[in-house]
């Protein structure tokens, strides 16, 4: 959580210096949905984090340079410079699947992924977050009730944080609770306490321990609070006065795991200090590395849009004019007839 | 009378059809209390109330279904999207249900789609996409894609006015870069008619949205530098796409690039090739080329993005080839 949070944080500063090229989502207030559940699966379960899930995306072995340098649009960033902040994934070792802007359609992807470990029968399970807004869609309702249909071994997120964008989450749906929609579903449907870490663990594992008993699907709803705006660029211009301030002076998740530590485990302040010391470290040196890597190449970006061909050609008019005049092909006898 | 940007356009010509009629109402995500992503509505919701500006749940498909009913029923719906990259989501009730409504069932259709499309904003694959190809091929719909912030207000209105599904692209890069003054009164450009935005003799250069200002750029350029006399076409509509203009810059000067920022497979550059092909052949002294993006997923970083996407220099260099020809 203190790696998600001192990590944004950076990445604020450089948006400021304006080194981050796209815009910039934060995920303040709300690092324990990502973290706490995150910690609930193996290296060989899968997840697909959403905007707000960086934090997963870490606990999973996301590095922070990688981060820094997606955010920067570096030409070695994970999908040089193709994508934006945390959409990028990674197959092969870490387990997470790149998502993309259009809300809900990891819901069915991930039921596909699932579906797969199902029937080769490995001992896999995935995890898919959603916000509030993208319950509303129609691919997160066909997602889940595919992999519900399918008793795939999914458990799917729905991190309630109060806001899709500018709309309230009681404008986004008029049920009472998220978690509810489970019912229509057919599958068991629960609601925690988002903000404490240790919870979101608790009730992330057993859903994970079901689905890996072959129990299905679960709907998670984690409620937690969004305390900056859609993007860095966003005023909260619609957010009641006082609102930001309660949740962050009375409802932080790192303030809230920080006093148990101390409180319940046993750890002392400088215990405590020395992490927070390690991660600012951790990041400084991640800042370096970023900074200094090389800008993405203009060509680069014909290559990867197949397997065969490896590279897009480039298009005529990027030649020299006079040229391609020359080098047109004429048949024989052209331009002699009369008509 | 004073300049406004195109995105105030766009505001002014939604707020004065809302006023007009009030049947014309809007609904799309953040548009009321927050005012648009792009602040396109700003201010409409305090002015005509919540249930004329309507904030959704996150659900495009939805959206547009709810339009299509109201539409139905002799509302004049104006759904936004709040970038045109999520259309997507709503193809299937444009393609399948919207754009057969009359055909299929007399079901009259009026309503609006807008949104803020394009690139050259470093807004990566998702936030910068220019669909209009994928609706050009259904049969039933109408699409405008308007360069100028008169010709956005204008078209707007006409749009709002029109009695079928239209479907209005409104380029982000131009929504505060482009200023314009809006002619006094009920200020309306009819859909279908394209735009001569510069008269020329040797070389035409067909094309709309955000490269309009990249061809006249590139016009100025080979005038100075070349004596080139370049004609440059907007369209300002694709769907219908006006012939008539279309035929009457060929027959002017012979030689024609068309150019659209769109990749370039598929994209509308050859169906106004082929309408040349068939219309006026006869009149062309060079092959139609054509300029247009690459055929890649549009990417984030600037020198991948710059690459894709056609520049000015890029249309300098193809007329320059067209000219030698």
């Amino acid at each position: 959580m203190r790696l998600t949070r001192t990590l944004e944080e950076r990445l604020v500063a450089l948006y400021r210096q304006t080194k981050v090229v796209g815009g910039l989502f934060r995920s303040l207030g709300q690092e324990a949905c990502a973290v706490g559940s995150a910690f609930a699966l193996e290296r060989r379960d899968v997840l697909s984090p959403l905007i707000r899930n960086l934090g997963s995306m870490l606990v999973k072995g996301a590095e922070p340079v990688e981060i820094l340098r997606q955010y920067m649009a570096k030409g070695n960033s994970p999908t040089r410079g193709r994508e934006l902040n945390i959409h990028f994934g990674d197959v092969v070792d870490r387990n997470f699947v790149g998502q993309i802007s259009h809300l809900g359609d990891m819901v069915p992807v991930m039921a596909g992924v699932t579906l797969t470990f199902r029937m080769r029968g490995e001992d896999r399970v995935g995890l898919v977050y959603v916000g509030d807004g993208a319950t509303s869609t129609g691919a997160f309702h066909e997602g889940i009730n595919f992999a519900a249909v399918q008793r795939c071994p999914l458990v799917v997120v729905v991190e309630n944080n109060g806001y899709a964008y500018s709309t309230p989450t009681n404008r986004q749906t008029a049920a009472a609770r998220l978690a509810d929609k489970a019912v229509g579903y057919g599958v068991p449907g629960v609601r925690a306490d988002g903000n404490d870490v240790l919870e979101v663990y608790r009730v992330t594992r057993a859903a994970v321990d079901q689905a890996r008993a072959g129990g299905g699907v679960t709907l998670l709803e984690l409620m937690t609070y969004r305390r900056k705006g859609h993007a860095e660029h966003d005023s909260q211009s619609y957010v009641p006065p006082g609102e930001i301030e309660t949740w962050a002076e009375t409802n932080d998740p790192l303030d809230r795991y920080g006093e148990r530590l101390t409180g319940e485990f046993g750890f002392d302040g400088a215990a405590l200090g020395a992490v927070d010391e390690e991660v600012r470290a951790t990041v400084d040196a991640a800042t370096d590395q970023a900074e200094t890597a090389p800008p993405c190449d203009g060509p680069d970006a014909l290559r990867g849009v197949y397997a065969d061909p490896a590279e897009m050609p480039v298009l005529w008019y990027r030649g020299d004019a006079a040229a391609a005049v020359t080098a047109h092909e004429r048949p024989a006898g052209w331009g002699t007839h009369d008509g | 009378m004073a300049e406004i940007t195109f995105l105030d356009a766009i505001r002014e010509g939604l707020s004065e059809e809302m006023e007009r009629d009030p049947n014309v109402f809007c609904l799309g995500e953040d548009i009321g209390r927050y005012g648009g992503a792009f602040k396109a509505t700003d201010g409409l919701q305090a002015r005509f109330g919540e249930s004329r500006v309507i904030d959704t749940p996150v659900s495009e498909a939805a959206i547009v279904g709810a339009a299509a009913g109201a539409a139905h029923y002799g509302m004049r719906p104006v759904c936004e999207m709040q970038f045109i990259d999520f259309v997507s989501c709503a193809y299937d009730m444009l393609t399948n249900y919207v754009a057969t409504a009359r055909y299929r069932a007399m079901l009259p259709c009026p309503l609006v789609v807008r949104g803020p499309s394009g690139g050259y904003v470093r807004g990566g694959p998702f936030h910068s996409q220019n669909p209009e190809a994928a609706f050009l091929h259904t049969p039933g719909l109408k699409i405008a894609y308007p360069a100028t912030a008169e010709d956005a207000k204008g078209m707007l209105k006409a749009a709002i006015r029109d009695d079928d599904p239209v479907l209005f692209f409104e380029h982000k890069y131009l929504y505060r870069r482009i200023k314009g003054t809006m002619p006094p009164g009920d200020h309306l450009v009819p859909l279908g008619k394209a735009r001569v935005a510069r008269e020329g003799t040797h070389l035409s250069i067909i094309t709309y949205a955000a490269t309009v200002w990249k061809a006249l750029e590139a016009a100025e350029e080979l005038e100075r530098e070349d004596g080139l006399s370049v004609e440059v076409l907007d369209l300002r509509s694709l769907l219908p796409l006006d012939d008539e203009a279309i035929v009457a810059t060929v027959k002017k000067t012979s030689r024609v690039l068309v150019v659209h920022e769109d990749t370039v497979t598929g994209g509308i550059a050859g169906e106004i090739t082929a309408r040349i092909n068939e219309l006026c052949f006869e009149w062309l002294d060079a092959p139609v080329r054509r300029v247009a993006a690459h055929d890649v997923p549009l990417p984030y970083a600037p020198p991948l993005e710059d690459f894709v996407l056609p520049q000015t220099s890029d249309i300098v260099r193809a007329s320059r080839w067209l000219a030698a020809y």
